[in-house]
């Protein structure tokens, strides 16, 4: 592996909800992804994956620890990740097209470029519509997409400024099977050609086998990490490849550790 | 039966004349002089004979209300930013603005007057104070149920407080502030005509101070469907502004997830 991209190191987080003594959602974790790798984060439910996430992007802080991305401390907002939840969060008043514009009305260099560019900006967001299968939506609001719709705009808009992080959260857990599936594929020839490094939190071993180079897999809250296991499946995956001999060894590996994970929290 | 689209479009204006030819019909029946209930054709008649001398206490009222409409509206959108922007700011500010509101506006008018005098300074404020408090909070609703992750997706790329007040609060209020409109223009008309009963020279408030000290009832009734009148017609052209608005702020039960 190569030198990290993104670490967590020890990493104590506690939600402080008023008074009293607050829920302690992580505790000692750890993880390094390296950088252009493929990461994704399972775990039982509320074991703090996500806040994994918010802790990488900065919008929240440890209380121990330390995180790090691109061997810099993250005291603030990174400005350098791309990210998507699994609500896809679009402005209603905005159209589709002008939604994935957001963040170069945000990031600089684009920022102050963002008047003199616009057409050029415009043209690259259109041609990411082409790739995730939305062209022709462009100017149509979110309500009047499906949600699989909006999900693919939110993918665009997390890639649209080229971030070197991409933070995805469960950004397929609400859609059906197939158009899971299908955003798999897209979203793997996208992490191909353009190589960022990509943190997955989501709930779907196949899909974590599917996308990932490195799994890591977390304890009941207080969440840490407790496996992790290289993904060695040539790319590009296909859907055929999930139902291998292989494959599907790896899902019940994983599945076991959650199991155990599971209830040794009841326990 | 279901009635057909142009029958219930006429039937408000038929349960409006409806009323007027009960009213006439029952003042008649009972002789009820005119100094107690005067019937709507002599009210008519009044509104007919005196038009030119009612016209500009109309406008002079209808001028006073949409200037305080129009500082409350200001005011109260900034006051509702300041508000829904910041928690700290949103819980020391509410008591005072509740309490502020709770107190009867009439009570504050004797002392704008010994602020301002009387006429139209302190009915342009009665009626921007009055209207505020509806446009504060909605817009401080707005703002304050903006979707935490809404914000995260600009916070996350570095976005500074201003980027997300401008770019999500702001434009996620504009549905709550249309709303708040036109509950404010009826208050400030009501604002109005409070002051101007107590302290003006000028304005349909004051006529029908002035013609009820003269027991000229059915001028005061001819004041009362000014007022209505005017009322009706500032609400509907808010109802319609907010019909208007973009399909995003009518449709959020249709929004997928």
């Amino acid at each position: 592996m190569t030198a990290s991209f993104v670490s967590l190191d020890a990493v104590d987080l506690t939600y402080r909800a008023g008074e009293g003594q607050g829920t302690l959602a992580l505790k000692a974790a750890s993880l390094a992804v390296g950088k252009g790798e493929f990461a994704a984060i399972v775990g039982p439910s509320g074991c703090g994956k996500s806040t994994v996430l918010k802790l990488v992007s900065g919008l929240l802080r440890p209380n121990r620890g330390r995180v790090e991305v691109g061997a810099r401390t993250v005291e603030g907002p990174v400005k350098i990740a791309g990210m998507a939840f699994q609500n896809p969060t679009m402005l209603p008043w905005l159209t589709a097209l002008d939604n994935v514009l957001v963040p170069l009305k945000i990031v600089q260099p684009y920022r102050s470029r963002f008047r003199h560019e616009r057409a050029q900006y415009e043209e690259r967001a259109r041609a990411l519509f082409k790739t995730v299968g939305l062209a022709g939506f462009e100017d149509r609001h979110p309500w009047q997409l499906s949600g699989g719709m909006q999900q693919r705009a939110s993918l665009c808009r997390a890639l649209i400024h080229e971030p070197e992080l991409l933070l995805l959260d469960e950004p397929f857990g609400a859609l059906d099977a197939f158009t899971r599936e299908d955003l798999w594929a897209t979203l793997q020839a996208l992490c191909m050609t353009r190589r960022p490094t990509v943190i997955l939190v989501t709930h779907d071993l196949r899909e974590a086998a599917y996308l990932a180079d490195r799994i890591f897999v977390m304890s009941a809250r207080p969440g840490r990490v407790i496996a992790a296991h290289e993904v060695r499946f040539p790319r590009p995956r296909t859907l055929d490849m999930t139902f291998s001999e292989a494959f599907v060894a790896l899902n019940h590996a994983l599945r076991n550790e959650i199991s155990d994970a599971r209830a040794e929290a009841i326990a | 039966m279901i009635p057909t689209s142009g029958i219930r479009r006429a039937l408000p204006w038929l349960v409006i004349v409806g009323m007027f030819v009960v009213w006439e019909a029952l003042c008649r029946l009972f002789n009820v002089p005119e100094f107690v209930l005067p019937l709507p054709s002599q009210i008519f008649a009044v509104l007919a004979k005196r038009w030119d001398a009612l016209l500009p206490h109309a406008a002079q009222t209808l001028m006073t209300t949409v200037v305080g409409f129009i500082g409350g509206v200001i005011a109260g959108t900034l006051i509702g930013i300041a508000i829904g922007s910041s928690r700290l700011v949103y819980e020391a500010m509410y008591p005072l603005l509740v309490g502020f509101y709770s107190i009867p506006k009439v009570a504050v008018v004797p002392i704008l007057v010994v602020w301002f005098g009387s006429g139209t300074v302190p009915a342009v404020i009665t009626s921007l104070v009055i209207c505020i408090f509806p446009v504060v909070v909605n817009v401080a609703t707005g703002l304050a149920t903006t979707e935490p992750e809404l914000e995260d997706v600009l916070r996350a790329l570095g976005a500074s407080k201003s980027d997300i007040l401008w770019g999500v609060g702001i434009p996620r209020s504009m549905p709550y502030l249309f709303a708040s409109l036109k509950i404010a223009i009826t208050l400030a008309f009501v604002g109005t005509v409070i002051s101007e009963t107590v302290a003006a020279n000028r304005g349909i408030g004051n006529m029908m101070i002035i013609a009820s000290s003269n027991i000229d009832v059915p001028l005061v009734f001819a004041g009362l469907f000014i007022l209505a009148f005017m009322g009706i017609a500032l609400y509907a052209a808010f109802a319609m502004l907010e019909q208007r608005m973009p399909g995003w702020a009518m449709r959020k039960s249709e929004f997928v997830n």
